[in-house]
């Protein structure tokens, strides 16, 4: 078994070894990409529920289509669809669902907690595809497999996450999993995007950027969540790019083999600069294809599906 | 004559009791000799009652009926939560004879009106007295000020508009005037809600660990100097309905020390509990004032200790629970509190040695009386019999199935507290016992 638990809620609850395992068999599911027909038929006959309550567009196709190689049935419904506009409880929805006998769910949710609740009310599996700013399991483990690929083991290398801590859950999964696997994070950002109390999650906090990237191995660029800002934590977008923003100055001072990540979608211009998106050191679209991947192979596991008889269907690629 | 709890006579005598009075609680055993509703006597040893109906006590506590000076009573207009009826089952099973009401009702309390009808409910009830609050400014809107005058005489005690705090200085500051030309505290929520934003918790590692909007300690504690420089300019009564910072328990004993007329209370949930118990999402742990962090509970508990936190009071806000159902963003603030409160005090202040038993019920019964001028919490020859028997050493566990309360959103459910109340008087009349409470003498 490499997962202990029936649901994946964020890197907080997982092992390092659970991680690792997860990573290790999207590996495998990565080699199928490359083949004429990337479908693998173990899922056929289940249900898997996209319960997105939020608006995404790529964590939602990527679910998707990490369901659709695994032959699962797929059920979409978001807010605008469902009963929850009209006043139903999150437990009600739930509990419809359950007794219509699914086998997974994959929520997305506004509020922190979501996804953690619904795996307590439900006996289906739950995957967490972000609950507001706690969260984001799948895009932490696509990250960390991004890196490994590049990196190897983690352990000392140096992650820089810049942007907007205090509203990413991307950042927290970021932590929990980096951390655990025994690299050195540092975040980066203006102090008013940097919540307190960070440093208890073993990471560092450096609000100069070149002092936060100066010897990173990575850098994660997060976006900036432009709509989440009312009462404005930074005075413009243009003030943003001159200090945090990720232009090719910056990118002249890193070490010469670092990378950079973006969890996507980019706002140009602001938290990253156009010829840096598009230029040499960026992984972007790898991390994108990782996170098929990797939602495949946590569908997978959490189906109990075998990483032993996984291995030589791979191994055919 | 023989002692009856179905039964119990206009002329009674409560024999073998440690009798608590003026935060002191007597070595020895006394007695409470209860006439037509008042005390006819109290005292050390055993009075000479021949012929008078007799309870034998058992060595339990003797006390001063409970005041709590803030519940939501939800009546009018959230009755599903709490009604005055229920409300009071709640309190006098808590020990608490008197309650002060808060305003924030659908409509709100804002008319002498209002006052009335809530006092009227109360009474139909008979089980604790209601004190009501009146809102500060219409509809609690804080434009301009609602009648004070009229409310006062209708038997308002104070005015506040609690959880939507006044933003505008100057009509705090008026009403602080005009309350204290009536004699009457504003009680304030200090909370200066541009600094508190869309939190929904205490600002602190746990909300940024948890990914939810934090509330600082700077939102209580800047409101809370504003207001207090308010009632020194106006030379009013400020009354801190909750006080939650260490922060804040500094701004107030200096306060108190240049001769400001502030008086104050602190909640069972904020010197018992921290924001780590936000950890699991439970809304039963949203409070607003949020659950702060070790240092703040324990500067509540030393304010208390040292007289610079009047009282211990409930805010005992009943919700529904399929609102407590919500995710925590989206649920309501506030918990149940009146039926816990006694019992949160002995375990978490007494039984740690941070105040004696008697320091405690003072801080639950004479303090607040005294904190807002009510005419009731003491225990003396000629006042009404307002009385609570207590058990100091009961266990129980909290249960969602045992409230009276209509509401059970306890932030406690679960959890063994020592301590309760196991027979409650109002003016001489039983309003509760426990079922395993002392047998008859």
């Amino acid at each position: 078994m490499i997962l202990r638990s029936k649901d994946v809620l964020g890197l907080e609850d997982l092992t390092a070894e659970e991680i690792l395992g997860v990573i290790d068999i999207a590996s495998r599911f990565r080699a199928v990409f490359d083949r004429p027909v990337r479908s693998v038929p173990i899922m056929r006959g289940r249900t898997v529920v996209n319960f997105f309550h939020e608006p995404s567009t790529r964590t939602r196709i990527s679910f998707e289509l990490a369901e659709k190689r695994l032959s699962a049935d797929i059920v979409n419904f978001s807010t605008a669809t469902s009963s929850l506009s009209k006043g139903e409880t999150l437990r009600d929805t739930a509990e419809n669902l359950a007794a219509m006998k699914i086998d997974m769910l994959v929520i997305r949710h506004s509020s922190s907690g979501a996804a953690q609740y619904l795996a307590k009310v439900l006996e289906c599996s739950v995957i967490n595809a972000g609950d507001g700013a706690h969260e984001h399991p799948t895009q932490g483990l696509l990250d960390i497999m991004t890196m490994r690929q590049r990196l190897g083991d983690l352990r000392g290398r140096k992650v820089t996450i810049i942007g907007d801590i205090t509203h990413s859950r991307v950042a927290r999964s970021n932590i929990w999993g980096l951390t655990k696997l025994g690299a050195e994070v540092t975040v980066c950002g203006p102090p008013t995007m940097v919540p307190t109390g960070l440093d208890r999650m073993g990471v560092r906090v450096e609000y100069d950027l070149m002092r936060a990237v100066a010897d990173a191995d990575v850098l994660n660029v997060l976006r900036i969540q432009l709509e989440r800002h009312a009462s404005r934590s930074f005075p413009s977008n243009r003030e943003y790019h001159r200090m945090y923003g990720i232009s090719a100055d910056v990118v002249k001072k890193l070490k010469p083999e670092a990378f950079i990540m973006h969890p996507g979608p980019m706002n140009r211009d602001v938290e990253i600069a156009s010829e840096v998106a598009d230029g040499p050191r960026q992984v972007i679209l790898d991390q994108v294809a990782n996170g098929v991947a990797v939602r495949m192979a946590l569908i997978y596991l959490l189906s109990g599906g075998d990483p032993g008889a996984l291995a030589p269907a791979a191994a055919q690629a | 004559m023989e002692w009856s709890w179905e039964r119990i006579p206009a002329e009674f005598v409560v024999t073998n009791v440690r009798l608590c009075r003026d935060g002191v609680l007597a070595k020895g055993r006394g007695f409470l000799h209860v006439r037509k509703g008042r005390v006819e006597a109290l005292g050390a040893g055993s009075p000479s009652s021949e012929g008078i109906p007799c309870l034998d006590a058992g060595g339990l506590v003797c006390a001063p009926g409970l005041v709590d000076l803030s519940v939501h009573f939800r009546e009018p207009g959230n009755e599903e939560k709490e009604t005055v009826a229920t409300g009071s089952r709640a309190a006098a099973a808590g020990g608490f004879t008197a309650v002060v009401t808060m305003p924030d009702t659908d409509p709100a309390v804002d008319n002498s009106g209002m006052v009335r009808y809530l006092i009227d409910r109360g009474r139909e009830a008979g089980l604790c007295r209601i004190y009501p609050t009146g809102a500060i400014s219409p509809g609690r809107r804080g434009e301009a000020m609602t009648e004070f005058g009229d409310m006062v005489a209708a038997g308002a005690v104070g005015f506040t508009d609690d959880m939507n705090p006044v933003a505008n200085g100057n009509l705090l500051g008026n009403a602080l005037k005009y309350a204290g030309m009536l004699g009457v505290p504003i009680i304030t929520h200090p909370e200066d809600q541009t600094i508190s934003g869309r939190g929904v918790m205490h600002g602190g590692y746990w909300a940024t660990r948890l990914g939810l909007a934090g509330m600082s300690r700077a939102a209580e504690d800047a409101a809370l100097f504003r207001d207090i420089e308010l009632a020194r300019a106006a030379k009013g009564h400020l009354h801190v309905a909750h006080v939650s910072t260490k922060g804040a328990v500094g701004i107030i004993r200096r306060a108190k020390a240049e001769g400001v007329h502030v008086t104050a209370a602190a909640t069972p949930h904020h010197f018992s509990l921290d924001h780590a118990r936000c950890r699991d999402w439970s809304p039963l742990f949203k409070t607003n004032p949020p659950l702060r962090e070790a240092d703040d509970l324990g500067a509540i508990a030393e304010g208390l200790a040292d007289g610079t936190i009047d009282a211990i009071a409930t805010d005992h806000a009943p919700h529904t629970g399929t609102e407590k159902e919500f995710q925590f963003d989206q649920a309501p603030f506030g918990v149940v509190g009146l039926e816990t409160a006694l019992a949160v005090g002995i375990t978490y202040l007494v039984n740690t040695g941070l105040l004696d038993l008697g320091q405690l019920i003072a801080c639950l019964s004479e303090r607040p009386a005294r904190a807002l001028h009510l005419p009731v919490g003491r225990l003396e020859e000629g006042a009404e019999a307002d009385f609570v028997l207590i058990d100091p050493e009961r266990r129980w566990t909290v249960a969602a199935g045992a409230f009276r309360s209509r509401s059970a959103n306890s932030p406690y459910l679960g959890e063994t507290l020592t301590g309760r109340a196991v027979a409650t008087f109002l003016r001489g009349r039983l309003t509760w016992r426990d079922e395993a409470g002392p047998a008859a003498g």
